[in-house]
Parts: C-alpha cells; sequence; structure tokens
C-alpha cells in the first residue's frame, strides 16, 4: 500500500489524494453513523430486543423441565411403545413429592392441561395423594390412585417436557397439536379458533382496504384536479380526522352507530328503515369505524401520485379519438398505480394489527389476532399462545413491510 | 448480563421519578369504582386506626397478567389484592398468591363455610350474580329457564363474559336439578348439552364484562333482562330476580413475594374479623363472609343482603373446587365458542 | 376536466356523480367528528338529536374533578417529556440519515420506522415482559420511554422529508468560508429544518398522547392518562363527560393542524418552493 502510494503521488511525505478523500469519506460516514447511533441503539434495546424474546417464548417453555427433572430425565431413555419401566415412575413420585412441597403443581397441571384437556386436575389430585408415598411398586400405586397414569398420553407429554423447545403453541396458533402418538393432528372442533381468528383479521383488513380505495380514489382524483386554492381547503377535511385520535373517532362511531344514535334515528326518519338496524356490536360497525380511520392512509399517497401525472396525456389520448373513460381507463389510470398499490398496502398493513376499535365497537365474533394476544397476556396468563399468536401476525407484517420497502420505499412515507 | 445490566439501570431511573416509599405501609388493591371509597370508609381505615400500619390503595380492573408479571419478575408492589373468583382461581393454581395460613390469621376458618375452603385467601365478601329487568314489566321472567326462553321473551339479554355462571344456567334451563349441576357439568355430555343450549340463544346476547356495562344496557333499553352483579344503585333502578343467582365470594389475597408480608397477614386478619365486614354491608349490598358478622349487621339492612334464607335456598352454591380443576378447560371451550 | 365545454350529456352525467360521490366521501370523513362536539354540550346524557336543552355540566366534570384532572396532568406531562426525547434522538437521526452516502440507508431507516408497523399490541406485550424483568413496570419512566419508542418515529419521518429537498453545497460553501461545525449548524441547517422539526415534534406530542394500548398495559393507575380513562369509559358506558373530553382533545388536534400547516408553508417558503 505504500509503495503504491509513493509510485502515485511521487513526494514521500505526503499523502495520497486518494487516500485522503477515503479518509475523509470515511470519517463523514463515521460521523452520520454516531448522528444516528443514539436512537439506533435505544431501538435495538427497547424495542428489538424485547419483542426478539417474546417471539423466543412462542418456542421456548422448559416449565416440565424445571419443575420435573427426574420424570423428563428418566423418560428420555423410553421408546414411547409401551407404559414406561418402574424407574420412571419413581421419577415421577418424587417430583410429585417436590411439586407439592413446593406448590408448583397449579402450573404443572396447567402445562398438562395445555396439552391434555382435562388431565391437569388429575396431576393435581395425583400429587397430593402421591405426596404421602413412601416406598414403591410405584407402578401399580400410582396407576391405582389416578388410572391416568396407566395411559399413554400424559407420558409422551411428559417425555416432550425433556426438550425445553416446543411447536405446541405454534401448532396451536394453525389449530393443530400432538396426537397420543406425539404425530400432528387437526385440534378438536370446539377448540380450533385460530384458523378462523387469522382469516377473520385478513378478511376484515381486504374488506377495509377495499372500502378505502373505492372511496379514496374518486377523491383523490378531485383534489388532484382542483385548483390547489379549493384543493387544500378540502384537504383540511381529510386530514382533520387523520390528526384526531383513533379512541376519539371510535368513540364518536360508537355514539352514531347506537341503537337509538343518530345513524339509526336518521334512517327511521327518511322512512328508509322501520325499526333500529344493529349497526354495533358486529362486523358492520367493525368496518364502518376502521374505513373511516385508514381512508387517509390509502388516499393520500394516491392523490401524491396523481399530482404529478400530467393532464396532456390526457389531453392527448382525446384529440387521438379515444373516448373520455377509455382514454381515462387506459392513460390516467395505468400511472396511478404505484399509488395505489403503496395507499392499498400500509392500510392493508395498519390494519392486521387493529386492536382498540374491533375491541369497542365489534362483537364478540369480530375479535382480530391482536386481541386474543392482548387476551392470552392479561386474562388467561397463557403467555407461551400470546407469543406464538404475536410471532405469526409480526411475520406477516414484516413480510408485508418488506414488499412495501421493495415496492414504495420508506422514505414515501407520510402524514399529511 | 444484557438483562442485568438493564435492570440495574432500569431500576436506577424507575426510583429517579418514583418517590421514595415510606417504611410501614401497606399497598392494598381494590377495583376501584364506587366500591373502593366503601372499603376505605369501613375496612381500610379503621384498620390504620387500629394498627398504625398506613395503607396506600391502588386499583386494578383483575388484569391479573400484571400480578404475574410481578410475582415472577419479584418486583412485587402490591402487598394484599381483593381477588374475585375466576382470577383468585387462576392465580392460586398458578403459584402467584401466598398459601394462607390460617393460624397465623387467627381467625376461625369454620366460620367462613365453603368460601372458607379456597387455600389462597381470606373470604371478603359474598355476592350474587342475578338477573335484572326493568322497572314495571308487564312480562316479567320468573325463572332462570325464561332467560333461554327467546319465544315468550324475544329480544336481547345481557350475560356475563365468562363460561360460569352461564354453563350452569344453561343446564338449570335445560331441566338440570339444581343440586346436580356440578354432577352433570363434570361428564363431556354436560358441557355438551351447556353448550347447545347456549346455542339456541347465542344471537340474542349483549355480552358485557364490567359491573356498570351490565348495568348500562339495561338501562339504555339495550336489552330486556341482564345478568348482573347485585349493586345497590341497581336494586333501586330495576327488579331483581333471584331464581337460580350464582354464589360468588371475594377473597383476600397476598401475592407471592410481598415485601410485607407480616403487615399483609395484621391486614387479612382484621378484614376477615365480624365488625368490619357487616360495617361494609351498610353502604354495599354485599353479605358478609364471616358467619359471627351476620349477628352485628344493621336489622334494616338484613333483608336486603343477597344471603338471606330464602335467596340462600334458591341459589346455585359456586363449586369453586369444580372450576379450579375444571376451569381452564371450560375457559378455553368457551371462548372459542364465543370468537365463532 | 378541461374537456368540460365540449363534453357530452354523459359525461356531464359523470362529472356531477363524482362530485357528489365526493361530497359523500368528505362527509363521511368529517361529520362523526363535528357531529360529537355539540353533543357534550347536551344537557341531558343522552346522544340524540334534537338536544333539549344547553349545559356545561360535562366541561364541569371533565375540568373540576380530580380523576380526570390526575389523568389530563399525567397526559400532559408526560407527553411533554416524550417529546423532547423523541425530537433530540429523531433529529439527530434524521441529520445522519440524510448525509449523503450514508451506509445500509434503506435499512436503518426501515428499522427506525418500524415501530409505526408492528401492530401495538406486539411493541406493548413484549415491552411490558421486558419492564416487569427490569422493573420498569408501572413507573412513568417506563412509560415515557415506551412512548418515545411510537413517537420517534413521526420526527424523522418528518425530518427526513424536510431535509430531502436540503441543498448541502449551503452548509459546504459555509464551511468553506470558515465557519465551524456549530456555527454552520445554528446558522445554516437548524433555521433550515426548524419547520420540520416543530411539526415532527408536534406529531411525537400527539401519538404519545393519544396512545392508549401501551399504556393500558405498562402503566398503573397512578400513571393514568387520559386516554386511558376514555378508553374505560368507552368498554362500560358512553358518558358525556367522555365526549366533552373528546371534544377538547379535538381542539388540541386543530391548533396543532393549523400549526403544522402554517408552518408547512413557512418551510416551503424559505426552501424556496413555489406551488
Amino acid at each position: 500500500m505504500a509503495t503504491m502510494a509513493v509510485q502515485m503521488d511521487g513526494g514521500p511525505d505526503k499523502i495520497p489524494l486518494r487516500l485522503k478523500l477515503q479518509r475523509v469519506e470515511r470519517r463523514r460516514k463515521l460521523m452520520s453513523f454516531t448522528l444516528v447511533l443514539p436512537l439506533l441503539l435505544f431501538i435495538l434495546i427497547a424495542f428489538v430486543w424485547p419483542i426478539g424474546r417474546m417471539m423466543f417464548n412462542a418456542i421456548h417453555d422448559d416449565t416440565l423441565l424445571t419443575l420435573m427433572p427426574r420424570t423428563t430425565s428418566a423418560l428420555s431413555a423410553w421408546d414411547g411403545k409401551d407404559l414406561p419401566d418402574e424407574s420412571a415412575y419413581a421419577a415421577l413420585v418424587e417430583d410429585l413429592k417436590q411439586a407439592w412441597a413446593r406448590k408448583t403443581t397449579g402450573v404443572i397441571a396447567k402445562r398438562i392441561n395445555y396439552e391434555l384437556p382435562g388431565a391437569g386436575s388429575q396431576v393435581t389430585s395425583s400429587a397430593r395423594k402421591a405426596s404421602t408415598l413412601s416406598a414403591g411398586p410405584y407402578r401399580s400405586t400410582l396407576i391405582a390412585i389416578n388410572p391416568i397414569w396407566g395411559q399413554h398420553d400424559v407420558w409422551i407429554v411428559l417425555k416432550r417436557g425433556h426438550s425445553a423447545y416446543t411447536a405446541y403453541y405454534l401448532l396451536r396458533s394453525f389449530d393443530y397439536q400432538f396426537g397420543s402418538k406425539g404425530q400432528i393432528v387437526a385440534s378438536p372442533p370446539e377448540n380450533a379458533i385460530f384458523r378462523d381468528v387469522f382469516l377473520r383479521t385478513f378478511g376484515i383488513s381486504i374488506a377495509v382496504t377495499a372500502a378505502t380505495l373505492l372511496l379514496g380514489f374518486p377523491v383523490a382524483y378531485l383534489l388532484a384536479t382542483l385548483p390547489t386554492r379549493t384543493s387544500n381547503l378540502l384537504m383540511i377535511m381529510i386530514v382533520l380526522p387523520f390528526w384526531t385520535s383513533v379512541l376519539v373517532r371510535t368513540a364518536a362511531w360508537g355514539v352514531l352507530l347506537q341503537e337509538h344514535g343518530i345513524v339509526n334515528e336518521l334512517l327511521i326518519t327518511l322512512h328508509i328503515i322501520s325499526r333500529p338496524a344493529e349497526l354495533i356490536f358486529n362486523r358492520v360497525g367493525t368496518v364502518v369505524a376502521m374505513t373511516h380511520i385508514q381512508l387517509p392512509f390509502t388516499l393520500l399517497p394516491i392523490y401524491s401520485v396523481m399530482k404529478t401525472i400530467s393532464p396532456s396525456y390526457l389531453q392527448a389520448a382525446r384529440s387521438l379519438g379515444a373516448g373520455p373513460f377509455y382514454a381515462f381507463w387506459k392513460i390516467y389510470f395505468p400511472q396511478t398505480l404505484p399509488g395505489i398499490a403503496a395507499g392499498c398496502l400500509l392500510t392493508f398493513i395498519l390494519c392486521l394489527g387493529y386492536y382498540i376499535t374491533p375491541a369497542l365497537v365489534g362483537g364478540a365474533a369480530d375479535q382480530m389476532v391482536s386481541y386474543f394476544v392482548a387476551h392470552y397476556t392479561n386474562e388467561d396468563l397463557n403467555w407461551g399462545m400470546a407469543s406464538a399468536l404475536a410471532a405469526i401476525l409480526l411475520g406477516a407484517t414484516l413480510l408485508l413491510y418488506y414488499a412495501y420497502n421493495k415496492l414504495v420505499g420508506v422514505d414515501r412515507l407520510k402524514m399529511g | 448480563m444484557i438483562a442485568g445490566a438493564l435492570a440495574a439501570t432500569g431500576l436506577m431511573a424507575g426510583a429517579l421519578i418514583k418517590p421514595a416509599l415510606a417504611g410501614d405501609q401497606l399497598t392494598v388493591v381494590s377495583w376501584g369504582g364506587t366500591y373502593q371509597p366503601i372499603l376505605r370508609k369501613n375496612v381500610f381505615e379503621p384498620f390504620s386506626k387500629a394498627t398504625g400500619i398506613k395503607i396506600t390503595e391502588d386499583v386494578y380492573s383483575g388484569d391479573i397478567g400484571k400480578i404475574r408479571a410481578m410475582v415472577e419478575s419479584k418486583t412485587v408492589s402490591w402487598d394484599v389484592i381483593d381477588a374475585a373468583s375466576s382470577g383468585a382461581w387462576i392465580m392460586c393454581d398458578q403459584g402467584l398468591l401466598e398459601t394462607i395460613d390460617w393460624n397465623k390469621v387467627g381467625l376461625d376458618r369454620a366460620k367462613f363455610g365453603d368460601a372458607g375452603k379456597f387455600n389462597c385467601g381470606v373470604p371478603s365478601q359474598i355476592n350474587r350474580t342475578i338477573v335484572y329487568y326493568e322497572k314495571n314489566n308487564p312480562n316479567p321472567p320468573k325463572t332462570i329457564a325464561d332467560l333461554f326462553d327467546t319465544k315468550k321473551f324475544p329480544g336481547k339479554r345481557g350475560l356475563w363474559k365468562n363460561p360460569y355462571p352461564n354453563l350452569e344456567w344453561a343446564l338449570i334451563a335445560d331441566g338440570v336439578p339444581i343440586k346436580d349441576v356440578y354432577k352433570v357439568l363434570n361428564t363431556p355430555e354436560g358441557v355438551d348439552r351447556a353448550f347447545k343450549r347456549l346455542d339456541t340463544i347465542k344471537n340474542d346476547v349483549i355480552w358485557w364484562t364490567t359491573g356498570a356495562q351490565a348495568v348500562q344496557l339495561l338501562a339504555n333499553r339495550q336489552v330486556i333482562m341482564t345478568a348482573a352483579w347485585t349493586s345497590k344503585a341497581s336494586n333501586e333502578l330495576f327488579e331483581t330476580m333471584w331464581d337460580a343467582a350464582q354464589g360468588g365470594f371475594s377473597w383476600w389475597a397476598i401475592p407471592k413475594g410481598s415485601p410485607h408480608l407480616e403487615e399483609a397477614y395484621k391486614f387479612l386478619a382484621f378484614a376477615g374479623s365480624p365488625q368490619p365486614q357487616a360495617d361494609v354491608t351498610r353502604d354495599a349490598p354485599y353479605g358478609p363472609a364471616n358467619k359471627d358478622a351476620m349477628a352485628l349487621v344493621d336489622p334494616k339492612v338484613l333483608a336486603t343482603l343477597p344471603n338471606t334464607p330464602e335467596r340462600d335456598a334458591i341459589a346455585v352454591n359456586t363449586d369453586f373446587a369444580f372450576w379450579i380443576d375444571k376451569g381452564d378447560e371450560l375457559r378455553q371451550r368457551f371462548n372459542a365458542w364465543l370468537a365463532k | 376536466m378541461a374537456a368540460f365545454a365540449y363534453a357530452s350529456p354523459l359525461e356531464k352525467g359523470w362529472y356531477y356523480l363524482h362530485r357528489l360521490i365526493c361530497g359523500a366521501v368528505l362527509l363521511y370523513l368529517v361529520a362523526p367528528i363535528l357531529v360529537i362536539i355539540p353533543l357534550s354540550f347536551n344537557s341531558v346524557p343522552f346522544f340524540t338529536y334534537p338536544m333539549p336543552g344547553l349545559s356545561l355540566r360535562w366541561y364541569e366534570e371533565f375540568f373540576l374533578s380530580a380523576g380526570w384532572q390526575g389523568a389530563l396532568h399525567n397526559s400532559l406531562f408526560i407527553a411533554v417529556l416524550v417529546t423532547l426525547l423523541s425530537t433530540a434522538l429523531g433529529t439527530l437521526a434524521a441529520l445522519g440519515l440524510s448525509r449523503p452516502n450514508f451506509p445500509w440507508r434503506a435499512a436503518v431507516m426501515s428499522l427506525l420506522i418500524s415501530p409505526m408497523i408492528v401492530p401495538v399490541v406486539i411493541t406493548a406485550v413484549a415491552v411490558y415482559f421486558f419492564y416487569a424483568d427490569i422493573g420498569l413496570l408501572n413507573s412513568y419512566t417506563g412509560l415515557i420511554l415506551a412512548h418515545t419508542l411510537g413517537a420517534t418515529p413521526f420526527v424523522v419521518i418528518a425530518l427526513t422529508a424536510t431535509l430531502m429537498g436540503f441543498d448541502h453545497s449551503l452548509t459546504r460553501a459555509a464551511a468553506g468560508l470558515g465557519a465551524p461545525p456549530i456555527t454552520v449548524f445554528f446558522k445554516i441547517i437548524l433555521p433550515l429544518i426548524l419547520p420540520g422539526m416543530v411539526s415532527g415534534a408536534l406529531f411525537a406530542f400527539l401519538a404519545s398522547f393519544d396512545e392508549v394500548v401501551v399504556a393500558l398495559f405498562v402503566a398503573s393507575p397512578e400513571q393514568r392518562t387520559l386516554p386511558m380513562i376514555m378508553f374505560s369509559g368507552l368498554r362500560e358506558q358512553y358518558s358525556p363527560t367522555i365526549i366533552a373530553a373528546a371534544t377538547v382533545l379535538i381542539l388540541f388536534s386543530i391548533v396543532m393542524l393549523t400549526t403544522v400547516e402554517l408552518l408547512r408553508r413557512r418551510s416551503e417558503r424559505l426552501r424556496g418552493i413555489r406551488r
């Protein structure tokens, strides 16, 4: 490097210009990176790390491994065909005794109950009785205490507990579970809801996206073709709701759509309906309110693309003899496609994560994935399930976000 | 490592903004609303006067996730919580609550009847979930079967978004005698039967999750009748229907790892004693859980309690041993049923 | 619609139909917000027109009751700190990002913006587990940091948009004339980006002021914010006081919107953009 530099520059004491420029360039890069660093670190520590940890919870569950260490290790050599041998039963009794003394039976029972509904209470009652056992043979005694220990399924669940990683929560998120031989089977219909929930989430998101496009496109076109002064005035009508809190707007819809609310009263006064229609706590209310909130997100990108389309193309088409609708469809509309893609994709992505609005104006059958994440976190205390559902939702969101970045570019994200 | 360092900075940062806590005090958490001031007057303030222990109050809305987060991260800042039915069962089941040492409490466990069988708390009160309907209703519901009869009683009805008492009620409406409800519900066929019965009214139900919601539904005439927890205001506003009323309990419980365990036990002993339990009935329509308190209740109030002998005779006594066992399973199924 | 003069009747019909549709959509957008404002002055606690009389009683309850005022106070306190924090972090980052030749610009930018895209429940639950571990649950610090997470992307977006039209030869000229970097920043850069900074800050303020989901998870009743009270109120019953609170929030938004609009015009004038 040094000899090369000497050759290029010709003077021994001077740093060559190329190197100097490179150095300056590197320093500039470093300087710009230093400016971004505080926020980058903040996002990594307070956002990326917590989310990563939560995603880890979707596949990591060491409840049985830590609370029933003897049983799980005794079962690691078990072939899973016949019932395990006496040593596994002895280990089980030891573990149950310890669990009873440490009051961890509830946690173990709940964990087993996830995979074998109904088994949880048998485990608890067995632990209560096993706590007084002092000598074997344990196998026959345990089976006498509770026939569940003579069955295959519970042992399979315990054997799987030897690994700190489980696919159980992710499987459940798609309405699958482990069968009695450890194979993957569909969940029984009375417990299968998550496929419905994901489909519903996508369905509502598609409906809302389509509605915003249908309503937003004509308005965007109007705004793009009106003189600036008028369009600026109308723009306020779009940006004002955009700036109003989602909670306030949802509350407004709650007031409007009530059984004896303004919309119903108006429809009855106009003799469109004779009895109040059900507009709230169902799909109608959810879609109406969500469309209202998302409309500006779809409309604004379409508008900014339309602003850049020169009217001369359309005029040229017309003067060459194209009819007004043909010209619009063949010449104008294709040029708006980038805006439509940007707006619809953004709206769709944001719709997937809705929580507040369905919770306040939707019914029990309109709740989307986010609701179940919150429910499993706060009320059911099944954090593995919450994490698994969140992981799938996040995966879908990030995939679409990636597509958005490729198609539109994050620079084009605007806020009115 | 990272988590440890973050924890240290987190605690430091937390300490900067939080005011420093004084020594001898207890944080007691209840449900807020109109109920908490009643507790303040009749339980918290007399307790502080008697023991010199200051009480800091907090409010929660049954979000037990927070309690689990506190217990698991060993950052428990709540010493005593006012825990009601399913929340109390789930927490006890998951080992989030101290198991009560009744010797330390110094009260006779037998005085609390069924409620005293719970391992993780001292019973605080008896409440009921009943059916309310509008005054001057020409066609009043008389039995719980009427709640499920959409032909004779067309219109929406309000129900608690919770597996109980709905599953019990569904069975009773389907002809199961009250005393056999839990025997039937303990079988898979019984559960199917209850859900089948619930199916018949599913489209006519508005579900509520908070006490105020239930009252509001009826006050706004969005429903013709609603299940609701008894409350003083509702008793004045609406008519009551006590058939198959579901008995529930509340307990004072201590989250595992409370930094003020001794003081917390003192509070449990005081709050479980007859006098404060009887005093609460002056302002809230709940029954005292301690049987000795009945003698201290104002005779005028006695007839309005939810646990008068006549009302007790037709009530469904929640078998919470059953719900501790089966709650998880049934809740899962109920939520799946709801979401469809 | 330059072709209107020689348009066919069908086209004229379309023209009016289009305007009618647009009118209906704009009504759909604005009406819900405007309709509830008068209802907050209703003398009776119902939400229908005609109103039997006017009254300020719901505003009295909002401005005089300790619960609402405590929440308003908390919300303002938290939002102001969030605004300061996120504006500082966001401005630095936007300045760095807008320099020419920033490495992996698109990737870094999309990472910095991602808190806006990730479903808010996921952020809330993840932060909630995280805070439980490090002891920040139920603290003002925790809530402020969590809100800063959600607010900073707005600052970054507003500022990168302003800086996109920024002429870097200005700073080079200043440096070439001997101005030290600090002087360059305060004399050249700051005046030019100030409008973007202020509108980013206002967005950040609103993002925190209106936020409810994260607050529901990480805050305790001690840190309760206005949206938290409104949310639990809305789940229970639609009280007129909530509508009064909503009206106050709407007025807040209108003031902010006007400020941002004025700033945008000023900024465009400063940067010599004509429309």
